[in-house]
């Protein structure tokens, strides 16, 4: 299968006047693990925006499996599977965990992703479904957030970052579940500020800077100080 | 003694009545920060579409129910889609300048159709059934049924809102809008939904309106206000809250009808002004992260 | 500013040119844009908006009814002192309506305003709910002859419209105009700007009370009569008020203005007053609201550039062309 599941074609996003991405392309197979990866303000979030109908587009801009929905309503988008874990979690305050979950499901695609297999994914948030999701530590937050992603039971799941904020055992903890989610056969992106954690877990990158492709390449083809210059723009 | 049991009953059982006038509002601003300021002309509306109800099919006002709820739950719906879901976003003033417009056209179009003639609906024998609770203390049949519907309807609404997949969407869209889209949830169809919903609750509201007193198009802005100083009294964000809330309005009211009929709006209004000056955050806040 | 200078002079010669009706009918504009340029001043400048403005218009007129009939007071000394008098209880009602915000301080400024009119309606001494009219001897004392009287009370109305905009563009010039355009944009930001932004909103509302009363007091005068329903009206000093300006552009001052005279111009040429005119009154507001929210004045402006008060702030770059600053929204 050599055509893309997702196509990102020469994207250009704007915050009212201000241009955040500049011609950006990339592409992510299907099974596949891809990380972006760049400083703050290189474009990451923008373009996981994007993707998921937050920001206009132009239709054919972006593809999913061939089908142009740049532009699309994000719920249309949602419906179409693509997922994404926002920056800072987004759960909602005044849902339960369980709640999360439930509502990450609602638009019951078929899969084989539901509140038990989640649950045994994160053993930790059954224990936890009943409280507030404001009441979980940042981890179990960001565990919470995954799984509610993974209830939609999408063909792409885009991870806005989910290592921020987490303390590293925590992260290393949710990092080993990631497989798990690939091998049931979602394709995932990731965008991520830990370069050497999106190195391990992925088999391409893309490293943004100022809203454009600066390097990208196999994950383990790319040399420390290659990604140095593409990040930083020295 | 029996007099002041007799007054405060008449205050709790007519409270039911604004708690529900109360419910409607206080959904709509859960859901998307919209004041509704056409929402006290909307119960009259529905008062009238009553009247025309069972005038044309020559059914019972109660039966009216059957046709009138889900027709205001349909303007509702349209309401919502078509008009005023252009309104909503960061600015304050194009929801409430529309809604003030919307009110104003609805109480003119009902006074050039209907005339401001007074009218009221009749419900025949069961409007003078009245029951004995105890001694010297009584209570009318039909303000009962309409106290237990209104608890009937905030328990509903409670019910919808926490613990179905609707409710779901309507705290997490009331929450986070973006989000919420991700998760594949249509904001335009769910604010349509919570404004269906608070129609069809203005429109039992607006029945039992019409068949306890006359009606006719000017009254809709102080149902409003009772409303919302129901939700006041009771603390936003609370639906048995805005229950509590509306009984104490319609205590306040009875006894200083009591004191002095001159006195009854007064009265409800100063315990409103009491509960701002001394609890804004009303007696049974929720507090929301 | 020539052009205005001109006007003004060949409105302030209108006893000369106009007969009894208008000087009637322009007593009642001035009126209108004064009432609207102050709700204006609330809402489209500093964000808060009223549907209780009705209540200053009744304080105001009540106010001077109760001093000329109780205490014989001339009715010219009692305009201005109705205001004062009517600033002093905003800054009561400030305290209570200031608690809730955005939409529920709307509806709380409507509480506010029938509690006054219920107050009203009890006082039997000016008229309960049937209301009252003035002495006839008092009213005859303010000029010698009853055409002076109607010369007199013109300018008065004249006077009254003019110092009504003189003091909002003092105010949106000064630094609390900048305080409020801050507020404005974003009361966050402006807060930690070291804006005190309580104290500023609390500042323009009982400014606006003042004025608002002063200008009731005066237009209750020239009726010769109150009462509660009439002078607490929502329709007349809220609705009609709300469509005008909205009509006529929020948040400039040159807006009500537009907006009042298109209202009037309206109302002499549609025979039929009363409900078809309000119902097309709330229509073409919500037309305007969603489809041109800067008001006719909005798009004028838009298209030529035009500005007749000079409040628009520019931001000069160094060695580019001076750019307009985000102004009025």
């Amino acid at each position: 299968m050599c055509e893309p599941l997702l196509a990102v074609r020469s994207l250009d996003a704007f915050y009212g006047d201000f241009q955040a991405l500049f011609g950006l392309s990339m592409e992510l197979m299907a099974g596949e693990a891809v990380a972006v990866i760049g400083a703050n303000g290189a474009g990451k979030s923008t373009l996981f925006k994007s993707i998921a109908g937050l920001l206009r587009a132009r239709p054919d801009a972006i593809r999913l499996a061939g089908e142009p929905i740049g532009g699309m309503a994000a719920h249309a988008i949602a419906a179409r599977g693509i997922a994404l874990v926002p920056e800072g979690r987004g759960l909602f305050p005044s849902l339960s965990v369980e709640e999360n979950l439930l509502l990450g499901g609602q638009l019951k695609r078929p899969g084989p992703w539901n509140l038990q297999s989640i649950y045994e994914l994160f053993p930790p948030l059954a224990e936890l479904r009943h409280l507030p999701s404001t009441a979980l530590s940042g981890g179990q937050q960001q565990m919470a957030a995954i799984g509610r992603g993974l209830m939609a039971n999408p063909k792409v799941l885009l991870c806005d970052e989910i290592s921020l904020g987490l303390a590293p055992i925590v992260v290393r903890d949710i990092y080993g579940r990631l497989g798990a989610i690939v091998a049931e056969g979602i394709s995932l992106v990731l965008v991520e500020q830990d370069v050497v954690r999106a190195l391990n877990a992925t088999q391409r990158v893309y490293c943004l800077q100022e809203g454009r492709v600066a390097l990208a390449g196999a994950a383990k083809d790319l040399t420390a100080e290659a990604i140095a210059a593409a990040y930083f723009g020295v | 003694m029996t007099d002041w049991i007799n007054v405060i009953f008449q205050g709790v059982l007519v409270g039911g009545l604004y708690a529900m006038f109360a419910a409607g509002l206080s959904l709509i601003f859960g859901v998307m920060r919209l004041v509704n300021i056409a929402h006290g002309d909307l119960i009259v509306l529905a008062a009238y579409l009553a009247l025309v109800t069972t005038a044309t099919l020559g059914i019972g006002p109660l039966v009216s129910l059957l046709v009138v709820v889900p027709l205001m739950a349909a303007i509702g719906y349209a309401l919502q889609r078509l008009l005023l879901n252009r309104t909503l976003g960061d600015d304050l003033l194009p929801p409430l300048l529309v809604t003030f417009g919307l009110s104003v056209i609805i109480q003119n179009a009902l006074l050039t159709v209907f005339t401001a003639d007074s009218l009221k609906l009749q419900a025949g024998a069961i409007e003078q059934a009245t029951y004995r609770l105890f001694d010297g203390v009584y209570v009318g049949l039909l303000p009962l049924l309409q106290f237990v519907v209104a608890v009937a309807v905030i328990g509903a609404l409670q019910f919808v809102f926490y613990r179905t997949a609707l409710g779901r969407a309507f705290r997490a869209t009331a929450d986070n809008q973006a989000v919420a889209q991700l998760m594949g949830l249509d904001n335009r169809h769910v604010f349509a939904l919570a404004m269906a919903l608070s129609l069809a609750v203005v429109a039992i509201a607006g029945v039992f309106l019409a068949i306890r007193a006359n009606f006719d198009p000017s009254i809709g802005p102080a149902r409003l206000i009772f409303g919302f100083e129901a939700v006041i009294i009771g603390g936003l964000g609370s639906l048995w809250g805005t229950l509590v809330g509306g009984l104490v309005l319609g205590v306040a009211q009875a006894i200083g009808a009591h004191l002095d009929p001159g006195w009854q709006l007064l009265a409800g209004h100063i315990a409103f002004l009491l509960i701002l000056a001394v609890r804004p955050e009303g007696l049974f806040p929720r507090i929301r992260t | 500013m020539v052009l205005s200078v001109v006007a003004l002079a060949a409105l302030a010669a209108a006893p000369l040119w106009g007969g009894r009706d208008d000087l009637q009918l322009l007593s009642q504009i001035y009126a209108y844009i004064a009432l609207a340029s102050l709700w204006n001043l609330l809402a489209g400048y500093a964000g808060l908006v009223s549907v209780g403005q009705q209540a200053y218009v009744g304080l105001g007129a009540y106010i001077l009814f109760a001093f000329v009939i109780l205490a014989g007071m001339s009715p010219l000394w009692a305009i201005p002192l109705a205001g004062i008098i009517a600033a002093f209880a905003a800054v009561s009602v400030a305290g209570l309506v200031f608690r809730l915000r955005g939409h529920y301080f709307a509806i709380g400024t409507w509480i506010i305003a029938e509690v006054f009119r219920l107050l009203a309606s009890q006082v039997s001494v000016l008229g309960g709910g049937s209301g009252i009219s003035l002495p006839a001897a008092l009213v005859v004392a303010i000029a010698p002859s009853r055409q002076w009287r109607d010369f007199l009370e013109y300018w008065i109305a004249l006077a009254l419209v003019v110092a009504v905009l003189a003091l909002i563009v003092l105010l949106l010039r000064s630094r609390y105009g900048l305080a409020l355009k801050a507020i404005r944009d974003s009361e966050l930001a402006a807060a930690c700007s070291g804006v005190d932004v309580m104290r500023a909103k609390v500042l323009v509302y009982v400014v606006t009370a003042f004025a608002t009363a002063t200008v009731g007091a005066f237009i209750f005068l020239q009726r010769l009569r109150i009462s509660p329903d009439a002078a607490f009206s929502v329709n007349d000093w809220t609705a009609f008020v709300i469509f005008i300006t909205v009509i006529g552009g929020i948040g400039r001052i040159e807006g009500p203005i537009v907006g009042t005279v298109v209202f009037f111009a309206l109302r002499q040429t549609l025979a039929d007053l009363g409900t078809i005119y309000l119902l097309m009154l709330g229509a073409v507001a919500i037309v305007i609201m969603l489809a041109a929210p800067k008001g006719i004045w909005g798009l004028i402006v838009e298209r030529f550039g035009w500005q007749v008060f000079p409040l628009e702030r520019s931001v000069v770059v160094k060695g580019a062309p001076a750019a307009k600053a985000p102004g009025e929204p």
